[in-house]
Parts: structure tokens; sequence; C-alpha cells
């Protein structure tokens, strides 16, 4: 406990996470009242009003994540908290927690005021959560979040500095699996295994317009749950990974 | 107390630290001293924990660092002044190392008041000086009120006032009863500090001795003398049995007589002196001669 309270005020007193949850919150809830706005009243559904949460504000959440550690390492804060507690698993999986945590609240707020505000701006849509799918879609980009927080820390240790972590999650998250879909026949079987993709799996709603969805056409051999612990699992073995290099690597 | 047991790292090919053992006790304060690069750091880093050892371990009262519990209260250190957070005021700075370690926040405010840091406690780090950011360090280090301080060249780029006020404050450790070690280059400056002294050249231990000790072996007594009458005079001193060298600019460069003995040769013989001056050995020349790496000269000064 004391180590999550350690990595409390780290976060908070410093300006960055501000700055990214702001971003977040303007991207994700912002690019549901353009949709809303430039939607027909009536027209508006469910599945539209994540698509900033889900695919915009993401981004910004697993930059803010990497930032979480590449800065301790920019800084060399990471070896003061080193000096302070040599347990360097401990300290970076407190970390981990406490950036987990705050990405999944964020997550929810975001999916949640999007939801909200589109209800307010197109109020003849029919946009009541009613089925489980429908709850798991919105509610979900929270536990999204939280994941992909996980994943983005464990590429940031890995990484150690800003701009490639930044790089290659921007990149991995929004082109590289989207581009894998080009190759020929085996393109779309591959999709149906990365991280992303999956992750975009268990938000889908069934019967959607398929061109409102990310990721369809895919053929995923997992339930939307299954997605989910699949998109999980990936990022607690990456974190073990960093964790284990951390561990042995020069400070 | 710290004890090395044959420390070593290597990068690869490099061995930044070769075999190194040594050991610093309480109630003093032991200079780390050896030229830059000469592994200074690297093995404080390995002291604390930072850096694993290729081989060999270092103890900290009987224990390796990762072993020991909470331990900013056993161990203080400042490798770094700049290991801080630009945007983080030196408050939560020092806040979030204290709560790590299950320290009061009434701690953190001690240490700023013993450093003088009140006043800016709640301004960016960013922002401070090299003086306040070492201050700010050393606040760190002190959080704990740890029995042991390792301080890597604390004293580089700070002004006179600064360069005092550290070297008072590791004295006042010391007398204490606290175990501190004090990495620099320059021999001048431990000559002052720290009363033990643990000398590396290129990763190995060339000697572990009392600073006077050390002082006293590594400062051939090489005398500068400028005279208009220096054809007289150099006769006179190698007759002595000083060694006697062309120095720069005309001067003659004595070794192994005093000042005092000169100045009396030159007075009984009627020779007109204008400069006399006894030159201290620097800290490379010591370490040429105390590592036999010496060229010519070097070794004449000592003999």
């Amino acid at each position: 406990m004391t180590l999550l309270a350690v990595e409390r005020i780290k976060l908070f007193s410093t300006r960055s996470p501000y700055w990214c949850t702001a971003l977040a919150l303007a991207l994700g809830v912002g690019l549901t009242a353009i949709i809303a706005g430039t939607t027909d009243n009536g027209q508006m559904s469910i599945g539209l009003t994540q698509f900033g949460s889900s695919q915009l504000a993401l981004a910004v959440v697993l930059v803010m994540s990497a930032l979480a550690v590449t800065t301790e390492y920019r800084f060399s804060t990471i070896r003061a908290t080193f000096l302070a507690v040599p347990n360097r698993t401990s300290a970076l999986v407190a970390k981990t927690v406490v950036v987990a945590f705050i990405a999944a609240v964020l997550g929810e707020i975001i999916a949640f005021g999007s939801w909200g505000l589109a209800k307010v701006m197109s109020p003849a849509s029919d946009l009541a959560i009613n089925t489980g799918a429908e709850w798991r879609h919105v509610a979900g980009v929270g536990l999204l979040y939280g994941i992909g927080a996980v994943l983005a820390i464990a590429v940031g240790i890995l990484v150690r500095q800003t701009a490639g972590a930044v790089a290659i999650l921007l990149v991995w998250n929004m082109l590289l699996e989207g581009l894998i879909g080009i190759i020929p026949k085996v393109g779309v079987k591959i999709q149906a295994w990365l991280p992303f993709q999956n992750a975009n799996h268990f938000l889908a709603l069934p019967g959607g317009d398929p061109a409102e969805q990310p990721g369809a056409g895919i053929d995923f051999k997992l339930s939307q749950w299954g997605s989910l612990a699949y998109f999980a699992g990936i990022a607690i073995a990456l974190l073990v990974v960093a964790l284990i290099v951390a561990k042995r690597r020069d400070a | 107390m710290i004890e090395a047991i044959g420390l070593t790292k290597r990068y690869g090919r490099t061995v930044a630290v070769d075999d190194l053992s040594f050991t610093v006790q309480p109630g003093r304060v032991t200079g780390f001293l050896g030229p830059n690069g000469a592994g200074k750091s690297t093995t404080m880093r390995m002291i604390l924990g930072l850096d694993r050892p290729t081989a060999g371990r270092v103890l900290i009262d009987g224990k390796p660092y990762a072993e020991l519990n909470r331990p900013l209260r056993t161990v203080g250190a400042l490798l770094d002044a700049k290991w801080v957070h630009p945007n983080r005021s030196a408050r939560a700075h020092l806040r979030w190392l204290a709560k790590s370690n299950g320290l009061p926040d009434k701690r953190v405010d001690a240490v700023l008041e013993a450093v003088g840091l009140t006043q800016v406690a709640r301004k960016k780090a960013g922002g401070f000086s090299l003086g306040m950011s070492q201050r700010l360090g050393i606040a760190a280090a002190l959080l704990g009120d740890p029995e042991v301080l390792l301080f890597d060249e604390p004293v580089n780029g700070l002004d006179p006032e600064g360069i005092l006020w550290i070297r008072t404050f590791m004295q006042n450790l010391a007398s204490e009863g606290r175990t501190v070690l004090v990495s620099s280059h320059l021999l001048s400056e431990m000559a002052l500090t720290a009363s033990e002294l643990v000398v590396i050249g290129k990763g190995k231990l060339i000697t572990q001795s009392s600073t006077a000790e050390f002082i006293d072996r590594s400062t051939g007594n090489s005398v500068v003398v400028r005279s208009p009458q220096l054809f007289k005079l150099g006769p006179l001193l190698v007759d002595k049995g000083f060694t006697v060298r062309d120095g720069d600019d005309g001067a003659l460069s004595v070794s192994g007589a005093t000042s005092d003995q000169i100045g009396d040769i030159a007075a009984a013989n009627g020779v007109v002196l204008h400069e006399l001056s006894p030159q201290r050995g620097s800290l490379e020349e010591a370490f040429m001669q105390l590592t036999g790496d010496a060229v010519e000269y070097h070794a004449e000064i000592g003999k």
C-alpha cells in the first residue's frame, strides 16, 4: 500500500498526467460530439458514441502510461526510486497498478461522458443501454484502458525512452495491426491474434453495422470475453518480461 | 561501515572496476579519489545496488544494499543532483522518497530546513541552480537520518561558498559517528575534507591510507626557483645532492629540498631570489608515481 501511495504522489506531482487526461477527454468526448453533431437526430447509435473513446483517446492513454515510466528514466528518478525501494519488481508493479487504475477510471469517464453527450445532442436517437453487449460496449472501455496502460508501461520499461516507446505504441496500435490485414489471405488470420484487434473485438456490438466497427471482417477464434482475456494476457506477459529485464539491468 | 570485496565490473571487454577491495569506517570522512573515468561512480552505483557487479560483492553493515529494510534509513546517497523531475517541487520530491521508507512528512520539512531550502520548497526543482540542486540532493540523502552517507563529486561546479558548506557539512556528519564516503578527482579538495583516502586508478585500488600519509608520499618535494643568478645557484644545489632540472620560463625545479633549505643556501651565497615556491604534486602525478606508470621526470621528482 505504501508503494501505491508513493506512485500516486509521484504521478500527481507532475503535470503530464493532467495534460494527458485533459487531452484524452477532449479527443474522446470531442469526437463523439462531432459525430453526434453531424449525424441526423435519431440516427445516433451506441456504437457511434464510442469511436472517440475506443480509438482516439486510447492512444493518448497509452502515451500517458508510457510517459509514467519513460520520464522516470529520462530524469533518472528511476534510480532514486530503486534506491528507496531496492525491490524493483514491487516498485514497478506498484506504478503499473496506480497508472492502470487511473486509466480505467478515465476510460469510464470518457465512455459514459461520450454516451451522455450523445444523448443530450441527439435526444431522438435510441441510446438506452439495455443489453449486456451494450453495457460491455460502453463500460468495457475502462477495462481496455486499464489493460492498455499495463501494456504501455511494459513497453516503456523495456524501451526506457519516451520517443521510442510512444512511436512503438502508436504505430502498433493505430497502424501496424490494421495494415497487417492488407496481406492477402493470411492477413486477417494473423489479425485474429493481434492484441489491439482482440481489444476491439471485445467491445464489438453484435449485429452492428460492420462499417461502424473496427476489426470488422476478422474471423476471431475467441469469444468477446476471451478476446479481452487474451489482450490482458499479452499485456501481463509483456510486463513480466519487462520486470525481469528491469531487475537484471543496471539502473 | 562499507566493505567492498573483490568488486569487479566489466562492460563487454572494458573493465571499469577491477577486483576492488576496501573498507570505509564510521566516524570519519573517507575520500574516494581517482581521476575521471577511474571507476568511482560505477563503484558507488554498485555499493547502492543500482549496478550489478560482474564479480565480488559490497556490504553495508554486513548486508548487500538490496537486503536492507527501508534502505534510506541506513544509507543516504547523493550520486547526481539532477536525479529529480524538473516539474516536481522540491518538497514533493522529498515527500515521495520519505513515504517510500515510512518517514513522516515532518522529516521532509526538517531536512529542507537543514539544507536551507525551506523558502523554495514549493518551487519546481527544474529551476534550481546547481548549488540548490546539490542541497536538495543532500536533503534527500539525509531524509532517513542514515548511518552511512555516500556523495559522488558533491562539490563539482559549486561556488566557493557552496564548497565550504558541503565540506563542513560532511565533516559534521562524520563527527556524529556516521560513515561518510565522498568521491572526488581533486586531491586538493580531498586533502581538506577527508581524513582517510581510498585511491583508485583504472578501476584498481592504488592505496588506502590516511590522507596525511598519502599526501606526504605523493607530493614530491619539488620547489620552483627563479633567480637572475641561477647559473650560480644551480651548481650549489647539485653539490648538496638535490636534483635540479630546468623548469618553465628559465626557472629551476629542485627536487628533494625544502624551500627553507634552498632559501638558506641562496642567502649564504648571496644569491638574489625572485621566486621560491614549493609545488604540490598533482593527483595525476601522484598516480603516475604510485602506479609506476610514470614518465621519467615524474619519477625524478619523488626521489
